[in-house]
């Protein structure tokens, strides 16, 4: 848009949602930017309102107060396809369809935006390859896949237009932790690399600890703390605290293993 | 005579039976999908309407099929009898099944799946026509097959509308107590209903999301076999209209009991052999054929004036017979347009039936004279005889009747054989019976004069008579043409020795045409 020097790519200005008139607000008074090329971890309990904060930036759900901005427009002044389009988004276990093979699955942006086949095709040899699947994968369907790897298929189905902007709501929260942590690694390498706007959502501290730049606490819709990894550790903040303290437990296994030996 | 003689007998009636059935089925549930699917959908998207929409169908599905017939048979455009009411009849049936499972198919899509289709930009449609439609297909199928099933039950039920199909053999069968013909007519549409649930649980498996694999090709091949059916009912339906298209016929109807059938066969085949084609729209129940001469579906059918004067016209029992039929006449002119021919020479009332024995030991002759012993008997009647204003709430009031317990209620033609077999001591049959000789069974004269006359008749349509000079001249000749023996003789030949009705007339027509 024409606002000179816009750095943020999503803007929440004082927004609030409720389901009806009648219900508590699930989330109130939010207000913060994503800057573009960042990632953003929202981190929270369930029910703290960080999926509801997801769903608003690509209009799954509208403000019933204040606007989210993205790219210095109002979500309701977006076209919500056009928006969606250019805005990549993971689901917990991909939200794969389970009627298509995992090459539809990728190339279904792609087929929607009508780019030529032979470009689909190309794009989605080389997602294939960029997650880290054989080729030959693309004829298999969902259900024939492990967790891991349809979670992989679905960042491959999110990045598949190259969209500046991807929403990612517990992406690895149904794997074991061997997996989880494997895929969390490459998927910060390949963010970083592919210099996307990020926006995580996790109940997961260390998650947010290694993925986010920075790391916004929600709690009661909303949002308590919005600090980068080093200062989140280091606050004093108690909300902060209790996260911090899950950290130490395995440390005072060691110190026991130390004692005894 | 065996099944498998009667099936060599029947064979090409069989198959025409089967393919009617079949075509009403197969029309039914092609437009009940073409609603059904839509509105299913509709329903999803719209959940104030859910409620209303899938409430009604259901009301649809409560309502008893005969009773559904009759409430579509005064209807226009859409009521009447023969085929078009019964395919109303079977979509509103079939609705229900293919709605709902259309709605439960869409809303039992996994919400990831569903949440993942809007985040990634589809629309609306696409998101139906890609991801819902395709992952409900399996439960929507399921409905189709479900509905399918019940349509082929349903039809059976058509045959008393008039619609044909296997129903026919069913209700000749229950009224003739011939097992073969019920064995036909119930093992046909039960081996349809196996053959079509087998077909479409095929498909249903090939479209469950576990063997995703093979939708395509399955969508393909329900596209072929669509078409392979469709092309089958053009050719039916073409095959069947080039028969009835043909002009200047006279359309036959009758009501669904055997001396009925028989007096629409003679003038059938009379006017055949005059060169007027004849198309023969046979047992239709209840006052079914009234309703069709009023509606020109049909041109003329054999009644009774005591029926006329009671059933249609209304008026309360009157037991002479000349003033009956002279109302009946004129009331039929000045309000229906509709022609009563001279009576046929033979009547055909309620007849008090006792086994032989019994009445020659206790020297029976007239009802007055079993009033002492109706306290021990016990008696079995007719649904018909049970309900009407002539029939035994009237009946026993004239004679001061008392029986051992209420009269058992059961269809007519099995009172023959509960009376045979000592089961009941009385019944209320037709005079005209050919059972009754055959069973050595005794007919009490009704000394009171209790029940109104019921001479046969033809009543036909005055534009069809005025029309077709045959006509008149056959009805001429057929006043006063069938005394009580010979009908009763027909009656015997079709029921007891299962000699069909065309046979049976031919050899009488022969008769008749020598003396």
């Amino acid at each position: 848009m024409d606002e000179p020097v816009h750095n943020a790519l999503v803007e929440f200005r004082d927004v609030g949602f409720r389901h009806s008139a009648a219900s508590a607000a699930v989330i109130s008074h939010l207000t913060f930017n994503v800057q573009r090329g960042e990632t953003l971890v929202l981190l929270g309990k369930s029910g703290c309102g960080k999926t509801t904060t997801l769903k608003l930036i690509n209009r799954l759900l509208v403000p019933t107060s204040g606007q989210v901005l993205v790219n210095g427009s109002s979500t309701s002044d977006w076209d919500p396809i056009r928006l969606r389009r250019q805005t990549g988004y993971v689901i917990q276990e991909g939200g794969l369809f389970p009627h298509f093979s995992v090459g539809r699955n990728v190339a279904l942006v792609p087929e929607l935006e009508r780019w030529p086949a032979s470009r689909t095709q190309s794009r989605v040899s080389e997602l294939l390859a960029m997650i880290g699947l054989p080729g030959d994968f693309a004829a298999r369907y969902p259900a024939e896949l492990s967790g891991g790897q349809r979670q992989r298929v679905g960042v491959a189905r999110a990045l598949a237009a190259d969209p500046p902007l991807l929403l990612l709501d517990e992406p690895f929260g149904a794997l074991d932790p061997l997996t989880r942590v494997g895929l969390q690694r490459e998927f910060s390498v390949l963010a970083r690399s592919l210099n996307k706007t990020v926006v995580l959502v996790t109940h997961d501290v260390r998650e947010a600890l290694l993925l986010g730049t920075r790391i916004g606490l929600m709690d009661q819709g909303q949002l308590v703390l919005l600090e980068t990894p080093a200062a989140f550790l280091a606050s004093t903040d108690a909300h902060a605290l209790a996260y911090i303290e899950t950290l130490k437990l395995p440390a005072a296994v060691s110190d026991q293993e130390d004692l005894s030996a | 005579m065996n099944f498998w003689q009667f099936l060599q007998q029947n064979g090409p009636e069989l198959v025409a039976h089967v393919r009617d059935h079949f075509l009403l089925v197969l029309i039914s549930i092609v437009i009940a999908i073409a609603i059904g699917i839509p509105a299913g959908i509709l329903l999803t998207r719209k959940k104030s309407l859910r409620g209303p929409v899938l409430g009604l169908a259901n009301i649809m599905q409560t309502i008893p099929s005969l009773a559904l017939f009759g409430f579509l048979i005064p209807l226009p455009f859409i009521g009447g009898i023969g085929t078009r009411t019964a395919v109303v009849a079977l979509v509103l049936y079939s609705l229900l099944p293919i709605i709902r499972n259309t709605v439960t198919g869409i809303l039992g899509v996994d919400v990831n799946v569903r949440e993942a289709a809007v985040a990634m930009g589809m629309t609306d449609g696409q998101i139906l026509r890609q991801v819902e439609l395709p992952l409900a297909m399996s439960v929507i199928v399921t409905g189709v097959r479900v509905a399918m099933v019940i349509a082929i039950g349903v039809t059976t039920i058509a045959a008393a509308v008039g619609a044909g199909g296997l129903g026919v053999y069913i209700f000749r069968g229950l009224r003739q107590n011939d097992n073969n013909l019920l064995l036909a007519g119930a093992g046909g549409a039960a081996l349809m209903a196996l053959g079509a649930d087998f077909i479409l649980g095929f498909f249903e498996r090939r479209f469950a999301v576990t063997r995703q694999k093979n939708v395509q090709r399955s969508g393909l091949l329900l596209a072929a076999a669509s078409l392979v059916i469709v092309v089958i009912a053009g050719f039916f339906y073409l095959s069947g209209r080039t028969s009835s298209e043909q002009s200047a016929r006279v359309v036959v109807g009758s009501k669904d009991f055997t001396e009925s059938v028989i007096l629409a066969e003679i003038i059938a085949q009379m006017l055949e052999k005059g060169g007027i084609p004849v198309e023969r729209t046979f047992e239709l129940g209840g006052n079914l054929p009234h309703d069709a001469l009023l509606a020109r579906k049909i041109d003329i059918y054999p009644e009774y004036t005591g029926t006329a004067y009671t059933a249609i016209l209304r008026y309360p029992v009157n037991t002479d017979p000349a003033k009956v039929l002279e109302q009946v006449k004129k009331d039929y002119v000045g309000k229906f347009n509709l022609v009563v021919s001279e009576p046929l020479g033979f009547e055909n009332t309620f007849a008090i039936l006792v086994r032989g024995a019994e009445a020659r030991r206790l020297k029976l002759k007239t009802v007055s004279d079993a009033i002492p012993h109706t306290v021990k008997w016990r008696a079995g009647f007719g649904q018909d005889f049970m309900t009407r204003d002539d029939g035994y709430p009237g009946f026993s009031k004239a004679y001061s009747l008392q029986f051992a317990e209420r009269p058992r209620e059961m269809d007519l033609s099995l009172t023959y054989i509960a009376l045979q077999s000592g089961q009941v001591d009385l019944i209320a049959g037709n005079s005209t019976e050919g059972r009754i000789a055959a069973m050595d069974l005794v007919q009490l004269e009704d000394d009171r004069r209790y029940f109104p006359p019921y001479e046969a008749v033809y009543i036909a349509r005055r534009d069809t008579i005025d029309k077709v000079g045959q006509l008149r001249e056959a009805l001429t000749k057929l006043a006063g043409a069938i005394t009580t023996d010979e009908m009763r003789q027909m009656n015997y030949e079709v029921d007891a020795n299962k000699r069909t009705p065309p046979e049976v007339v031919r050899e009488w027509l022969a008769r008749k045409g020598g003396n």
